[in-house]
Formats: structure tokens, sequence, C-alpha cells
């Protein structure tokens, strides 16, 4: 057993009177691939929004790599290691796909509008160039080389998410938060995504947190599932001992009506 | 894909420095280079009074770029850049006659100065956006013209103050020749400075926090500060460039300082194209030449019998503000990409000419 990377602990969280998320805990391992599940509103994008820190928690605590992030800004959490992806797109429009993975860079670049534009004289254009050459890893990875200097705007929807998800491995992230990486995609585009989900977890070592309603990938590339519903967590575990779980196949799966009666009836 | 299409056969690139250069080919490079070398001639080859409009080319450009960065490139607003700008007048002027502290580092100090009165005013923009930011910023220009006005230590008040000539190991820059080379090195200098700063950290940040400032968060970038360092940039320029006015006239008075020449600035940006560098030059260039070019017309019209009427020839002035205002509305329906876009689609269409569809 490795040792955690996030531990979530006793997170609830409300806008006004609606509680979208009650008492949820949890903790991801170092290297897995951590899935949360569970029908439409049950909170699972808001539980990543505390986790990347869009949303602060009304009670709770996140601890990551050892270390209490619940109160600070996501800026800061992603100079600790954290990235992530929106479930829908947000790419910088109007910037070239180079120019978005290079902000990902951002915290790990060190020139600044003094030193930036002293481009030759300061080391600001040898900084950009060795950075530049980490991007292009993770363009030559995601094989998007061909669409480099194409504006991301433009592009059609199954690239702008592997963009968007080049872009957060540009952070070079311990953690990554993918929120529905493959909403929207055919069978082809799902399976690629699969893929480098897979990839970036084995070959650079980022731990996944994932949230997905595709339940054959969930079952395929997950070590763990979690299971939400009405923002409470209904369990978690390995994803056949999720998936043989009645009360999941109540709140999300969907069984057969006799079986929905039995399970009524049994309480 | 346009930018790769528009690239010309044979152009391999085999570093990442070639790829990241400032200019999209060699041609275009040396067409720059040679046409700054070009103008550095000018004032041997056109009459003094042309020599004037480069001039005001150039400290009306340095003052575009810095709006341009705030409003194109981070998608803030400010109404108050004519008002920063006659603060970098002041300030240097102030500067060299209370400190004695010589014009050179005048020039740049009068930058900071203003940079550090830019972000007191942009403050307001870690809250609010759009329309409301206009407002705020609308008060700043109002509140520093006023200040203009009451602060005599400062400006000499309403007798305005006296700014001495640039003076550099002895040469004395006081005539529009010599001071055209100033003018032109700076604004060549403030240029590049914005095309690196562009093509830098700080320049991607504030070009993240417009396109979707709730992911450029999640990447790092501190979502305040950018804000701010945008209005503190934008501020510098216009400073710089009111700098430059103050020793190029010898003479700063509150009166030009008004929304008027804050309007104006925006106008350039916008014809010239919101977001682009080239832009800006292209439309302050336009907006210098453009009352010119009124004026050649109506001299044209003077000559026909129909034309020498006094509606046209006294109503120049009239002519003139109107005719800024046509062209705003006019590029705002059939170019609001601006003259950049414009000169893109040109270049794009002789690239392919006989085979253009």
């Amino acid at each position: 057993m490795a040792e955690s990377i996030l531990k979530v602990e006793h997170i609830s969280l409300a806008f006004g009177g609606v509680k979208a998320l009650t008492d949820v805990s949890f903790s991801v391992e170092r290297g897995s691939v951590f899935s949360i599940i569970g029908p439409n509103g049950a909170g699972k994008t808001s539980m990543l929004n505390c986790i990347s820190g869009r949303y602060r928690p009304n009670s709770g605590n996140i601890i990551f790599n050892k270390q209490d992030v619940t109160k600070l800004r996501p800026n800061d959490r992603a100079d600790l290691g954290m990235g992530r992806t929106f479930q829908n797109l947000a790419l910088f429009g109007h910037m070239t796909v180079l120019d978005n993975i290079m902000v990902g860079r951002h915290h790990l670049l060190k020139n600044n509008w003094i030193t930036g534009p002293l481009y030759w004289a300061s080391k600001a254009q040898k900084e950009e160039l060795a950075h530049r050459r980490y991007v292009e890893e993770v363009i030559d990875f995601l094989e998007i080389s061909h669409i480099r200097k194409a504006v991301a705007g433009t592009l059609s929807y199954g690239l702008r998410k592997r963009v968007e998800l080049a872009r957060a491995m540009a952070l070079k992230p311990d953690l990554i938060l993918l929120d529905e990486p493959m909403a929207g995609m055919n069978l082809e585009e799902k399976e690629d995504m699969a893929r480098y989900i897979l990839d970036l977890n084995e070959e650079f070592g980022i731990t996944v947190v994932m949230i997905e309603h595709d339940m054959g990938v969930v079952m395929d590339i997950s070590h763990e599932v979690m299971v939400l519903d009405f923002g409470k967590k209904l369990i978690s575990g390995l994803p056949d001992e999720v998936m043989a779980d009645p009360h999941v196949k109540r709140a999300y799966l969907g069984i057969e009506d006799e079986d929905t009666d039995a399970l009524q009836e049994a309480g | 894909m346009s930018s790769l299409t528009m690239r010309p056969c044979g152009d391999f690139r085999t570093s990442y420095k070639q790829d990241n250069t400032i200019f999209e080919t060699k041609t275009i490079r040396y067409a720059a280079i040679l046409s700054i070398i070009a103008l550095c001639f000018a004032p041997l080859l056109v009459d003094s009074y042309f020599i004037t409009l480069l001039i005001q080319i150039s400290y009306l450009g340095i003052a575009a770029l810095g709006l341009n960065i705030l409003v194109g490139y981070t998608g803030q607003i400010s109404l108050g850049h004519g008002a920063f700008f006659g603060f970098g007048a002041f300030a240097s002027a102030w500067l060299n006659t209370s400190f004695s502290i010589p014009v050179f580092l005048c020039i740049p100090l009068a930058g900071f100065l203003t940079m550090g009165v830019g972000m007191m005013f942009g403050a307001p923009a870690a809250r609010i956006k759009g329309l409301y930011l206009a407002i705020a910023t609308l008060a700043s220009q109002f509140i520093i013209e006023d200040f203009f006005a009451r602060a005599e230590w400062f400006s000499g008040g309403s007798a305005g103050s006296m700014a001495e000539p640039l003076n550099l190991f002895g040469f004395v820059f006081d005539t529009d020749q010599s001071f055209y080379y100033v003018a032109l090195f700076s604004l060549v200098f403030m240029f590049i400075w914005g095309c690196n700063l562009m093509r830098s950290r700080d320049g991607r940040a504030f070009v993240a926090v417009r396109d979707h400032y709730l992911s450029a968060e999640i990447m790092g970038v501190k979502l305040n500060k950018y804000r701010l360092l945008s209005f503190g940039v934008s501020s510098f320029y216009a400073g710089i460039g009111g700098a430059l006015y103050a020793h190029y006239l010898g003479y700063v008075s509150a009166e030009g300082f008004t929304i008027f020449m804050s309007v104006q600035f925006l106008a350039m940006i916008i014809i010239g194209g919101l977001g682009s560098i080239k832009g800006t030059l292209m439309g302050v260039i336009f907006m210098v030449f453009l009352p010119e070019a009124l004026e050649g017309g109506v001299g044209l019209m003077k000559m026909t019998d129909w034309g020498n009427i006094p509606m046209v020839v006294d109503g120049l002035a009239y002519i003139k503000e109107m005719a800024i205002g046509l062209v705003i509305i006019g590029f705002l329906i059939f170019e609001p990409e601006g003259l950049a876009h414009r000169w893109t689609q040109i270049k794009n269409y002789w690239k392919f000419y006989p085979f253009a569809y």
C-alpha cells in the first residue's frame, strides 16, 4: 500500500439551503487512478471544485501532499502540483495551442514583466526555450504536434479536450483532476483518451482523480471508484466491489424493475 | 491554421529559437530593419512638418501600445489613459525641475511614477469588470485632471510647467530633427519591449486572464496580481509617452489631457486592432494622418468651383471631429478586428493570388 497523496476529510459544502456535499471523506493513493461516479447533481464536480480550490468547503479539510490546502487559492495549489481540466472546455480561445500549454508552465517560469521583455539580455530566452522543450514532450505524448500553431478556439471538440489535458500536464502536477475527460466523444476518441490517461499515470507517474460517466472506461482503468449520491458518499472500493453493491445499482446504474422492488422491500 | 499556411515554401525551422522569433519570416524581419534604417534618413528627405508628425506618432504610439496591452491583451478597459499620459508628462517635468534629475533619467522615472498611479486607480479591477470598470477608470480621468489643476507644486496649476529639452552628454535635443531620433529610438525600444513581453511569461498570463480567468487561476496565474500589473504596464507606457511629449514640446499644460484624449487612444487601438502590436502602430499612424488627409482633401476642394464655399473651407475643424467619429463607427461595423486583421487578409489574398478561392 502506497501512501496517500490526497486526503479529503469530512467535507461539507452548502449553497444556501442546498447541500451539495455532506460529510464526504476519502483518500487517494499516490500513483493510482481514482474515479468518482454518480448521477447528475450528485456533487461530483463540486467535490472536484473543492479539491482544486474553486469552492471553499463549509467544513472539513483537504490534505494534499501532507499539507493542508483547504484555505489556499487555486493558483497556490497549482504551485504545489495540482492540475485539472474542466467539464466544459476552458481553453484560452484566442491563443495558439502552444501558448495555451506554455501557460501551464507559468508557475515554473521565473521571468517577469521586466526580465521577460529584456529577452536576450536576461535569461528569459534561455528559460522560455528550455520550457518549450518540455512542452514539446507533452505535445508529442498527446499526439497534437500537427496543431501546435493552430488557434485553440478553432479546434474540434475532441482535440480541445486533448489540448486541455496537455495544458494540465504541462504544470508537471503530482495529481491531476479530470472532469469528464471523455464526455461527448466517439468510441475511438474515448479509447485514445483512456490510453493517454493510463500512460500519463504509468509513464509520468501522475495520480489521476477523474469524474466519468462511461462505466466501461471507469471499470477498465480505475484502481478505485467512489460513488456519490445526493452529496453523500455511498461507497468506495475496487471497481468490481462497487458495481456489485445494491445501493449503487439502485442509485446510479439502474437495474431491472423486479430487483428494484425487491430492494425497496428489503429496505 | 492560417499561421501555418502563411509561411513560404522552404522556410524550415530546425530549432525552437527559430520558431519563437518576433517576426514570422526572415523577409519580414529584414523589411522591418530596413524600414527603420530608412526612417533614420527621414530628416534629410522630408520637410520638418512631416517630422513633427512622425514624432507625434512615436509618443502617441508608445502610449497607445500601453492601452492595447490593457484593453486588447488583458481584456480590461480604461477611460483614463489620457490622464495617465498627462501625468507622465508632468511627472517628468516635475522631476527634472524640482530635483534636477537629468532628463534621460526622468523619462523612465516618470514611467514608473505613472505606473504607481495607474495601479492605484486600477485597483478596482480586482473586483469589477466591464462597464463598471470603465466607469471606475472614468473617475481616475477626472480626479487626475483635477489634480493637475490644483497641485501647483506638481503641475504649475493653470499656468502649466516648463520642461527642459533632453540633454545627453552635452548634446541637446531641442530641434525637431534631433528629437526625432530620440522618439524613433523610444518607439522601437518600447515596441520590442511589448513584443517580448507578449511572448514571455507575463504576457501569456495577461491573455490567459482575458480569455478564461477561471482556468487561468487553476493554471497558477494570480488573477489580482495580473489584473493590477496590466494597469501598471499600461500606465508605464502612457507615462513614457507623456514624458517624451513633455520634453519635445518644452511646455506642458493641463488642458490637453482630457477625456477626449482617452477616447482618442481607444479609437487608435480599435482602428488598429485590439490585441495586436503592429495593429497599434497602424491605428496610430491612421489617426495621425487622418486630419492631414482631410486637410489635403479640403485643400483640393477649394480649388474647384463647387467646393470653394464657406461650409467646407471654414468647417474644417468640425469635419475633422466628425471624421474621427465616422471612422470609428465604420471600423466597428466593417472591420471590428482592425487594420491588423485587414492586413493579414490582404496578405493571404496575395499569397494565393489567382487561386484565392
